[in-house]
């Protein structure tokens, strides 16, 4: 049996020579060991990894396991090229969800811009995009988020700033979040930062806090407006109905009157000249009958009757003419 | 034997470290410059990779090959209408010449302080040139901007439509500051290229923007009060309407109604003219009976009649006599 002698510090140990090829071997089983784990590496899904080997680019590689040279030779960066990535302006969201929670709090520095009738509007959006070059995403630019921020911002206020309010608040979202889009991909394609902008989407746009009241009392006084409108409208409706019917009712009524009218010509005719045929049968004694049958109406009817004799003079101051109740 | 180990180990190390000394690795992201007692040799190194060096003598300077940042302090400048706004502008740069960076400025930190006051000189310049409207609007395109908008504006005189219509300049005014920068640049010769140069805000200064809220305040109330009265007027309208309408309509019943009468009546005096007009008989008879039945409706309980005996009714009683 012999002994290796082994020095750590100022001790000095002995140990059986067996232990210390023991010792060697377990070392080297180490140095092997780590060196294998760190050849190899894995790329996720939803990812491609970016090898370089002595700093230099040497190749993309796509997901799955893969080997690469120990030691900080290869170098692996790996990049999530499928990932839609968000940026937010004007808000944040505090936590995703069914019931996502913003904090709308005070990113007024951002979200207040001029528009190009010199009013302040408030616009909040949002940016998504994706890496399409990995290497270019890594090494082209440096703080690639700051960029795509600082571009997103300089491109919303060129386009807001050339749109008059009205048109920023209402008619022109769609056109605004394209043209920003488009301006924001050829900005960021100048930088070569490998990023493609997939989608800008205007959020909130509105008139600011300050101002906001009034632009509710537009609102209001807008419908108010329509309610008027609706309420003439109304009552001219059931005015104009009833006028209708009213118009009817004169029409009918004219109707009526006519119908009476000729009625009552026909039925006088017809009794006139059934009378007047018998007359002619026997005139004189008719019309003798007719007339007394007249008289004896009238003064059967006629209370006060005075007959004098024709050659009484004088009669009148004999007599009271005024009636009895006249004078009571 | 112990003494060969360690005269081995001592004699890698070395070589380990005159290797050390003498390699060196950029990765994508750098560019460098070699140099010897501190003055640089040879040309910039921009490949990615190994590279050698003189070990000792020469070090490597390292510098960032990659588009690099620049975002200028927001400046209050007055615009050529004397309008006192906020611009905040960022710029992206390279470091294109390393050599003749490492010669003028040595440090990014520097370089961004140079920056600062090419940049904001040359912004500065150009936008006391320039009204507020060309650097805010980007071309001549025709704003859609509601009627009654317009109207309240021009009504209340607080931005003259002219002013508005200037046609906007913002991307080539940016264009003309950058292009500017350039030049200085190429002149300083600091190994700087500047690629983008961009407006991120451009804003009032706060005691404007109160003074612009307050303006839009009074133009939105001005509005409401607008379509106050433009609901009040409709309204209006309409009644006058419905009354124009309502005479239309009772007027053109009450004529047909007329007419109808008047047919009625004529009809009738036909058909009494027909009976009472046939012969001079039947005319006198007319009158007779007529004339009978006017004394009927004449005579009531309150009439007093006076008769004379001479009376035709009464000759019967003077015949006794």
């Amino acid at each position: 049996m012999s002994w290796k002698r082994i020095k750590i510090g100022k001790e000095e140990f002995e140990i059986p020579a067996g232990y210390y090829y023991l010792i060697v071997f377990g070392i080297l089983l180490v140095i092997v060991g780590i060196t294998i784990f760190m050849s190899f590496y894995t790329v996720d899904a939803n990812e491609v990894g970016v090898v370089l080997r002595f700093g230099k680019f040497q190749k993309i590689t796509y997901p799955g396991l893969h080997l690469k040279l120990p030691w900080g030779i290869d170098k692996v960066y790996t990049v999530k090229v499928d990932y839609q990535y968000k940026e937010e302006f004007g808000f944040r969201t505090v936590r995703p969800g069914v019931k996502t929670q913003y904090n709308v709090g005070s990113y007024t520095s951002e979200s207040w811009m001029l528009t190009g009738d010199l009013n302040i509007a408030d616009v909040k959006w949002v940016v998504q995009y994706k890496i399409k070059d990995a290497f270019k995403f890594l090494f082209r630019v440096r703080n690639v988020s700051e960029s795509i921020r600082d571009v997103a911002e300089a491109a919303m206020r060129l386009v807001v700033g050339d749109r008059s309010f009205h048109e920023v608040l209402q008619s022109d979202r769609i056109e605004i979040a394209n043209l920003v889009r488009d301006y924001m991909q050829k900005t960021l394609d100048l930088y070569d930062a490998g990023i493609d902008v997939q989608l800008v989407q205007l959020k909130d746009v509105h008139p600011p806090d300050p101002v906001r009241d009034s632009f509710n009392e537009v609102n209001r006084a807008k419908q108010e407006q329509e309610r008027m409108v609706n309420e003439a409208m109304q009552v001219y409706n059931r005015e104009i109905y009833r006028v209708e019917g009213e118009a009817d009712r004169l029409i009918r009524e004219a109707e009526g009157y006519r119908i009476n009218r000729i009625n009552r010509a026909k039925g006088e005719a017809a009794l006139f000249n059934a009378v007047f045929n018998e007359y002619l049968k026997a005139k004189e004694v008719t019309k003798k009958r007719l007339y007394l049958e007249t008289i004896e109406d009238i003064l059967s009817k006629v209370k006060r009757k005075y007959i004098i004799d024709k050659d009484l003079q004088n009669v009148l101051p004999l007599l009271n003419l005024q009636s009895k109740e006249r004078v009571k | 034997m112990k003494g060969k180990v360690i005269a081995s180990l001592i004699i890698m190390a070395v070589v380990i470290f005159l290797l050390a000394e003498s390699i060196f690795i950029l990765d994508e992201t750098q560019q460098a410059i070699i140099t010897q007692f501190g003055k640089p040799v040879g040309g910039a190194i921009r490949n990615a990779g190994v590279h050698f060096k003189m070990p000792f003598i020469q070090k490597v300077i390292v510098f960032d090959k990659r588009l690099l940042e620049w975002d200028g302090e927001p400046q209050e400048i007055p615009t050529k209408d004397n309008k006192f706004i906020k611009i905040d502008t960022f710029a992206r740069w390279r470091i294109i010449d390393p050599l003749a960076f490492y010669k003028s400025v040595r440090t990014e930190a520097v370089a961004q302080s140079r920056l600062d006051d090419i940049l904001d000189g040359t912004i500065r310049d150009e936008i006391a040139n320039r009204a507020l409207q060309e650097i805010v609007r980007n071309s001549d395109r025709p704003m859609v901007i509601p009627e009654i908008e317009q109207e309240v504006k021009s009504e209340a005189d607080t931005l003259s439509w002219r002013e508005v219509m200037i046609p906007g300049a913002r991307e080539e005014i940016a264009k003309n500051i950058l292009d500017n920068v350039k030049k200085k640049l190429e002149e300083l010769k600091l190994g700087i290229e500047v690629v983008d140069l961009k407006f991120k805000r451009i804003d009032y200064n706060p005691k404007v923007q109160e003074k612009v809220f307050e303006r839009m305040i009074s133009e939105q109330k001005r509005i409401a009060e607008k379509y106050r009265a433009i609901g009040q007027g409709e309204k209006q309208r309409i009644l006058g309407k419905q009354d124009q309408k309502k005479k239309e309509i009772l007027s053109e019943a009450y004529r047909k109604a007329q007419e109808i009468r008047g047919q009625a009546d004529a009809e009738a005096t036909k058909i009494y003219a027909e009976a009472y007009n046939k012969s001079p008989e039947s005319r006198k008879f007319y009158e007779f009976i007529k004339t009978l039945e006017t004394y009927k409706a004449i005579f009531d309980t309150s009439t007093t009649m006076i008769l004379s005996t001479d009376n035709e009714l009464l000759k019967y009683i003077k015949a006794t006599k």
